[in-house]
């Protein structure tokens, strides 16, 4: 685990233009894309409408709710739930959606340009 | 249930000034014999930058917490909620959300199209010498400021922990503090800076999670009643509500979204964060990394609520603003509350280990990106063998140091949230644009990646030294002049839209097309992980 790296450096002779046009690339990104991106605007959304809303709705924030629990201290550490459910959600989303085609494209092509068993070439230091 | 009010005793603190100097030289010791041990195995740039990439992303995680939790996170905040309440809690909010910027749209990316620097990206298919020098400009200008902003704190930090007080001692502070510094990065490089960050960041959730514990324990583990203590103690119930440093006027409802804007996009684009990405052998771990620290900074952040509320509802305000370090001084006055001497001693160590440990990290970073991005591929047009430019890494790491430990008795005293602000809006400005850009935009060219970073960041700047921080207000830095035509004391709001738009003005007027094949190549690489660089093995 993790130390999959441990392959060639295959980059250097690859067509990359080839493999971006490839219809397996293409899902790969629109799967990225179509994820990072609607996440990316509802998470600042949010953001923006809570700082709004404790700049200019002051009095709405400081309603208490339960002792001296107000609506400001609940919309504040709901930040934190969905900062951690937002993580959670794109961790899974990786592992199920993204990680197995990108470590197909990737074998595809070090596969490729080497045999299966050849020898690891250079390393990070140059 | 009626509570006490127990008055902290100021002078008591100056007795246990040897026994924190003590728990101090303690974790320094410890730290240098680690140190010594990781640096056995610094033999080539990936080692030296980047710790042969042979981190894991449990353990480079907890190091980007060590690197985020500085000293103004921990003591600001915490002091921040002690006086002015919600607004302080609002800070950390945005510290924690911009984390999802780094995680969502950078760090893996990053982490598979780069080697060491943040300019490796930037530069990847645009023309390598302009968009390289730029990057590396804004990486030290980055730097620069977030370093100054922690030599400044340390010398804050002294007044009340050592209980020094005089000019002389806190420079002399400060001068050890850039010595130990120059020590760890010389000697340790990425591998030894990466382990001070981390017994950092264990020492200083654990030392918050003991507080906090002590706090609930304190109000029946009801944050009602906490709440309810605070607000009595302050005797202001407004304590609970937003605006209460922000709300009076309009400029200042203005400034709090500059400064949340900075906040929130400003994480993802500061360079000594992106470097520790470099550290972790793949992209997968780098993405573990964002996770650790993501759950290790959110619930360090809800201390930080338990323990400001806890430190205005148990020591106050007023005794707090009295204290010497003002401010910053509600955790460590509170930890003394709670536990005496002992907890007071613990908690101020990790105050200075947490300096010292992103001093560290600033450090590294800026010497890799003069040596890497300056020295070996524009100065010595990619030629330099990386001995040389390691040998150029260390000597640069010095020059900082000695620069830092100058800027720090210079800037002593000076007010340390501006300037970690003022980091934020400049990496903001200047990196976030051209790292989202080249990243996903294909278009995107050198002018506009141009006219973004050098736009945002000289937007940022100039616009920072024409706000009431630097002139024409009591607290700022030259009090006696008055050019402040700017009325915002954090530019976020109009550099970063700016710098985005340059960016895009740059690319839509520019006659030349970049390479289509280098495009190809950095998006099938940023998403596969392709020819990443891969860990050195030892």
């Amino acid at each position: 685990m993790g130390h999959d790296a441990q392959e060639t450096d295959a980059a250097a002779a690859v067509d990359f233009k080839e493999v971006q046009s490839t219809e397996q690339f293409k899902e790969l990104r629109k799967r990225h894309r179509s994820f990072v991106f609607p996440m990316s605007i509802a998470f600042l959304l949010w953001y923006f409408a809570y700082v709004l809303l404790a700049d200019y709705a002051v009095e709405f924030m400081s309603t208490k709710v339960w002792g001296n629990i107000n609506i400001g201290l609940i919309l504040g550490l709901l930040q934190f739930v969905t900062t951690f459910a937002i993580t959670g959600w794109y961790v899974s989303y990786s592992n199920r959606k993204l990680d197995p085609i990108a470590s197909e494209i990737r074998h595809g092509i070090e596969g490729h340009e080497f045999d299966k068993h050849g020898n690891p070439v250079g390393g990070a230091a140059k | 249930m009626t509570l006490m009010v127990p008055a902290v005793n100021v002078a008591a603190l100056k007795d246990t000034t040897l026994l924190n100097m003590g728990i101090f030289a303690l974790f320094v010791a410890v730290t240098m014999v680690i140190v010594f041990r990781a640096s056995r195995n610094n033999k080539t740039a990936a080692d030296y930058y980047a710790a042969g990439r042979s981190f894991t992303g449990s353990q480079n995680g907890t190091a980007i917490a060590g690197d985020y939790l500085s000293a103004a996170s921990f003591l600001g905040i915490t002091g921040a909620i002690a006086i002015n309440g919600y607004d302080g809690f609002m800070y950390s909010i945005g510290f924690l959300v911009a984390w999802l910027v780094a995680l969502l749209l950078v760090a893996e990316l990053l982490r598979n199209t780069g080697k060491f620097t943040m300019a490796d990206v930037l530069s990847f298919r645009l023309k390598q010498r302009p968009v390289r020098i730029a990057a590396a400009i804004s990486t030290l200008a980055v730097c620069f400021f977030y370093l100054l902003a922690q030599m400044a704190g340390a010398g804050s930090l002294i007044s009340l922990l050592l209980g020094i007080s005089d000019w002389g001692g806190q420079a002399l502070v400060i001068v050890v503090v850039g010595v130990l510094m120059i020590m760890y990065v010389l000697i340790g490089g990425m591998k030894g800076t990466t382990w001070v960050q981390i017994i950092k960041a264990m020492l200083l959730i654990a030392g918050a999670a003991v507080m906090t514990f002590w706090v609930l324990a304190i109000y029946g583990f009801n944050l009602s009643d906490l709440l309810g203590g605070a607000a009595e103690t302050a005797k202001n119930p407004a304590v609970l509500n937003p605006g209460l440093q922000y709300g009076k006027s309009d400029t200042s409802k203005l400034d709090f979204m500059s400064l949340g804007l900075a906040l929130v996009l400003g994480t993802a684009a500061l360079p000594h964060v992106l470097m520790r990405f470099y550290t972790v052998p793949t992209a997968k771990e780098a993405r573990k990394s964002v996770v650790w620290s993501i759950w290790l900074i959110g619930i360090f952040y809800l201390f930080t609520l338990v323990l400001g509320y806890g430190a205005a509802a148990l020591v106050g305000a007023d005794t707090i603003k009295s204290a010497p370090g003002g401010v910053n001084s509600a955790a460590p006055l509170l930890a003394f509350h709670l536990g005496g001497p002992l907890l007071l001693g613990f908690i101020s160590a990790v105050a200075f280990a947490t300096i010292l440990a992103v001093v560290a990290g600033l450090t590294i970073t800026a010497a890799a990106s003069f040596a890497h991005d300056i020295y070996a591929n524009v100065l010595a047009k990619g030629k330099a063998d990386a001995g040389t430019e390691v040998k150029v890494a260390r000597r640069t790491v010095v020059v900082i140091g000695l620069l830092a430990i100058a800027g720090g008795i210079f800037a002593n005293g000076q007010n340390v949230a501006f300037l970690v602000a003022l980091a934020f809006a400049v990496a903001a400005s200047a990196n976030l644009p051209t790292i989202l850009y080249s990243l996903f935009w294909r278009r995107f060219t050198t002018q506009g990646a141009l006219w973004s970073m050098y736009g945002g960041l000289s937007a940022a700047i100039i616009l920072i030294a024409l706000s009431p921080v630097v002139s024409g207000a009591k607290t700022s830095m030259i009090p006696g002049a008055n050019f402040a035509v700017f009325p915002l004391s954090n530019p976020g709001i109009v550099s970063i839209p700016l710098a985005f738009f340059l960016g895009w003005l740059g690319t839509v007027l520019d006659k030349r097309k970049e390479d289509a094949t280098k495009q190809a190549e950095m998006e099938v690489r940023s998403l596969t992980g392709v020819g990443a660089e891969k860990a050195t093995n030892h």
